[in-house]
């Protein structure tokens, strides 16, 4: 099996397996008083602390969630609600039109529900948001702006945002800024200093850790309102009950994979150029979607894991059935609850007509990837291209 | 072979995909997402298109050990069925959507793109036999579907597998209970699965708006109510008609036509309803090769409606079938599915009615 979705959940880490191991069988409530209680309280807070340490941020920085999709809900939410309460004219969202859905779906929510603006600032046709376009949009609305949010790294394509200019550019416009690290993390160096971002999504099982527990990290000082109510955990800000086997598993996985990051981005570069050039030596019509530039490093312009490839004339699903069919695992970026393909709305966002979009692949690789897995890959694409383009032309004669 | 088995979510087509899987076959499950809205839980929805049926049919696979997709077929089924059904009532005919759904959507639209990606056939849970080209009623005469897939050519037919013929409806039923498939006691679908409410002529007048006309008895002549869309009766229908008048004999009265451009609904006694001689479009013949006309066949006119006797002769492109005794409640757009005289069981081709007298 050719496991090429990692930018959906990448294998657990040795290292968080180990860790997890060790706590799982004397788990204790975090807020009891007793010696038991003590024990798994240090479990959390020695999480926190390699957490904070692996993403230079400092532990009280750190509030455990469920994982992104929470962690986006309650930065989006919990920023408008705060700047809202304390000025009235801080009521609009400036938000990428390229986010993951936990962030788009959150901010239609507050406009739909809450009376909430928005700016929806699209990007070009890399998928990138250009820092102009939001220095604009803050000089419109002085003084109205209740947060800014942009992830750092595209989830489906790949693309890089300049997050340390747009962090700057919305501190200097007195506004809080959210950014989704979700994909960047253990990719790219993800540094929350020295990003200048006030608020940060990341969740565990992208980098290795187990589902279910992420955090967002929250500079001191910016205000939030919380979603859940409860026993006032984590600062007040995230009620409910700790979990040490999440957090330490998280923990584990955070500092295996910033471990050598360049060397790591590097050889995965290097796996995701082979994937690449050996899919256009099999389909040369394929089109490589995102930021063309492939250079791995701290300035990169494109997570070193993604290949988003697109296949004219093919249906993304029937080319990711065909290549299930021969072990070979990725995926056509984004699905709905019922399993059903919906044309992407990042390609949509980078100018991408609806049939181009549903024609493509995302190859994702991660810590567990090979050379084989690769080659596999290569070695399945030119069959499954070519019976997916006749169902295609099926499809298309018909219209 | 390699095998698409199209999964509902019901018991049938998880039991037609096992029998294949343990025949040897290699198969793949796709349950087809046909609503136009895939219903959250929030929408409460029913019919063959929720989200409770596409977990069902996942579990299924699951339990088969099969790969199992969702295939996205809603905008294809919502202009070819859907809009067909809608237009069909505008139009003053009683369609059969199922019928439809068999003929565009899962022995076309699924089985072209079945073939195209490399599987040798479609499997579903209908419960019809199929061997050597023809195409025989189930054994289980209750629930045989045999009509709703009278349309299908040759070239379609050579393509699809429906394992369940042999079989009654409680013996699939016991089947799935020995499997563990989970869905042995889902109870049978039977309404018209993009009609969850079940209310298709309140449905209708949304789509088609309040176009409020005459209900004139038959009898006299005369108006006896009014109604707020043709559209919303069937030939034959007796409940719902809501007239101000009782007939003039005291009877029952019934649909008798709908002429949709005066929007006139007549209505009468049920014995106004019987015909004898029905017309039709073009037939499509199972064979592939037109049967020699004229011919002594068994005509079916509804789902589950009783087999009749009958002459089938041509009629230009289409065909005159003469009952040898009336049927009641004939509607035009309905499918007139004929069988062998012989045995009643062999599917021989059908048409879709355009009138009777």
């Amino acid at each position: 099996m050719a496991y090429l979705d990692h930018a959906a959940t990448t294998p657990l880490r040795p290292e968080a397996f180990a860790a997890i191991s060790a706590v799982l069988g004397r788990t204790r409530n975090a807020s009891s008083l007793h010696a038991s209680g003590r024990a798994a309280r240090r479990v959390v807070e020695e999480a926190r602390e390699q957490l904070a340490a692996g993403l230079g941020a400092r532990p009280s920085e750190v509030v455990f969630t469920s994982g992104g999709t929470e962690s986006d809900n309650l930065a989006v939410k919990g920023l408008f609600w705060a700047a809202r309460a304390a000025d009235p004219r801080r009521t609009r969202i400036l938000c990428s039109t390229v986010e993951h859905h936990a962030v788009l779906d959150a901010v239609q929510w507050l406009v739909d529900s809450a009376d909430a603006q928005v700016s929806w600032l699209p990007v070009d046709e890399l998928g990138r948001l250009n820092p102009e376009v939001l220095a604009a949009e803050l000089g419109r609305y002085p003084g109205q702006v209740a947060l800014v949010t942009c992830m750092w790294a595209n989830n489906e394509v790949g693309t890089v945002q300049p997050v340390v200019e747009l962090a700057r550019l919305t501190r200097a416009a007195g506004a809080p800024f959210h950014t989704d690290a979700v994909q960047a993390l253990g990719q790219l160096p993800v540094d929350f200093a020295a990003s200048g971002a006030d608020v940060m999504t990341v969740t565990a099982h992208k980098v290795g850790g187990p589902v279910g527990v992420g955090a967002l990290l929250l500079r001191p000082g910016v205000a939030i309102t919380p979603l859940t109510h409860g026993g006032g955990q984590e600062r007040d800000v995230r009620s409910g009950t700790l979990d040490p086997v999440g957090a330490t598993g998280f923990a584990a996985a955070v500092t295996a994979a910033v471990e050598d990051l360049d060397g790591y981005a590097a050889d995965l570069g290097g796996l995701r150029d082979r994937l690449v050039a050996g899919v256009l030596r099999e389909v040369p019509e394929a089109v490589l979607g995102g930021d063309p530039d492939l250079r791995a490093g701290p300035d990169a312009g494109r997570l070193p894991g993604n290949a988003h490839l697109s296949f004219p004339g093919c249906e993304g699903d029937a080319l990711l059935m065909l290549l299930d069919a021969r072990g070979v695992e990725c995926s056509t970026g984004s699905a709905c609850s019922a399993g059903v393909a919906r044309p992407s709305h990042v390609l949509l966002a980078m100018g991408a007509d609806p049939a181009a979009a549903r024609s493509s692949l995302r190859f994702s690789l991660g810590h567990t990837t090979t050379a084989s897995d690769v080659d596999a890959a290569v070695n399945a694409i030119g069959p499954a291209v070519e019976r997916a383009r006749r169902a295609g032309a099926l499809a298309r004669a018909r219209d | 072979m390699r095998l698409l088995a199209a999964m509902s979510g019901g018991v049938d087509s998880a039991v037609a995909a096992a029998r294949m899987v343990d025949a040897g076959h290699d198969v793949t499950g796709v349950h087809l997402a046909l609503s136009p809205s895939p219903a959250a839980h929030r929408d409460g929805a029913r019919g063959c298109c929720t989200l409770d049926d596409a977990r069902d049919a996942r579990r299924a696979a699951d339990a088969l050990g099969i790969p199992f997709y969702v295939w996205d077929l809603a905008e294809r089924f919502a202009e070819e069925v859907i809009d067909d059904f809608v237009s069909e009532y505008a139009a003053g005919r009683t369609p059969n959507p199922c019928l439809r759904c068999n003929e565009r959507i899962k022995f076309a639209a699924v089985l072209d793109r079945a073939l195209a990606l490399g599987f040798d056939g479609v499997v579903t849970g209908h419960h019809a036999q199929l061997a050597n080209g023809v195409l025989r009623r189930s054994v289980d005469i209750g629930k045989d579907q045999s009509y709703v897939l009278g349309t299908l050519r040759a070239d379609q037919l050579a393509h699809a597998m429906f394992p369940l013929g042999d079989s009654t409806k409680e013996q699939v039923r016991a089947e799935a209970a020995r499997r563990g498939l989970a869905v042995a006691a889902k109870p049978d679908s039977h309404d018209v699965c993009f009609i969850p409410s079940g209310d298709t002529a309140g449905w209708l007048r949304g789509r088609l708006g309040a176009a409020p006309g005459p209900v004139i008895d038959a009898l006299t002549n005369t108006e006896v109510g009014r109604h707020d869309g043709a559209y919303s009766y069937t030939v034959g229908q007796r409940r719902g008609l809501d007239l101000s008048r009782p007939a003039t004999d005291g009877r029952p009265r019934y649909v008798l036509s709908v002429e949709p451009v005066s929007r006139t609904v007549t209505v009468g006694p049920l014995e106004a309803l019987d015909r004898r001689v029905l017309r039709t479009t073009a037939p499509t013949w199972t064979s592939g090769r037109p049967s020699p006309l004229p011919l002594r066949a068994q005509v079916q006119l509804r789902a589950h409606g009783t087999p009749h006797p009958c002459e089938v002769s041509a009629d230009g492109t289409g065909l005159t079938v003469t009952l040898d005794a009336p049927a009641t409640r004939v509607a035009a757009g309905q499918a007139a599915v004929l069988y062998d005289d012989d045995t009643g069981q062999c599917v021989l081709g059908a048409a879709r009615l355009t009138a009777g007298d």
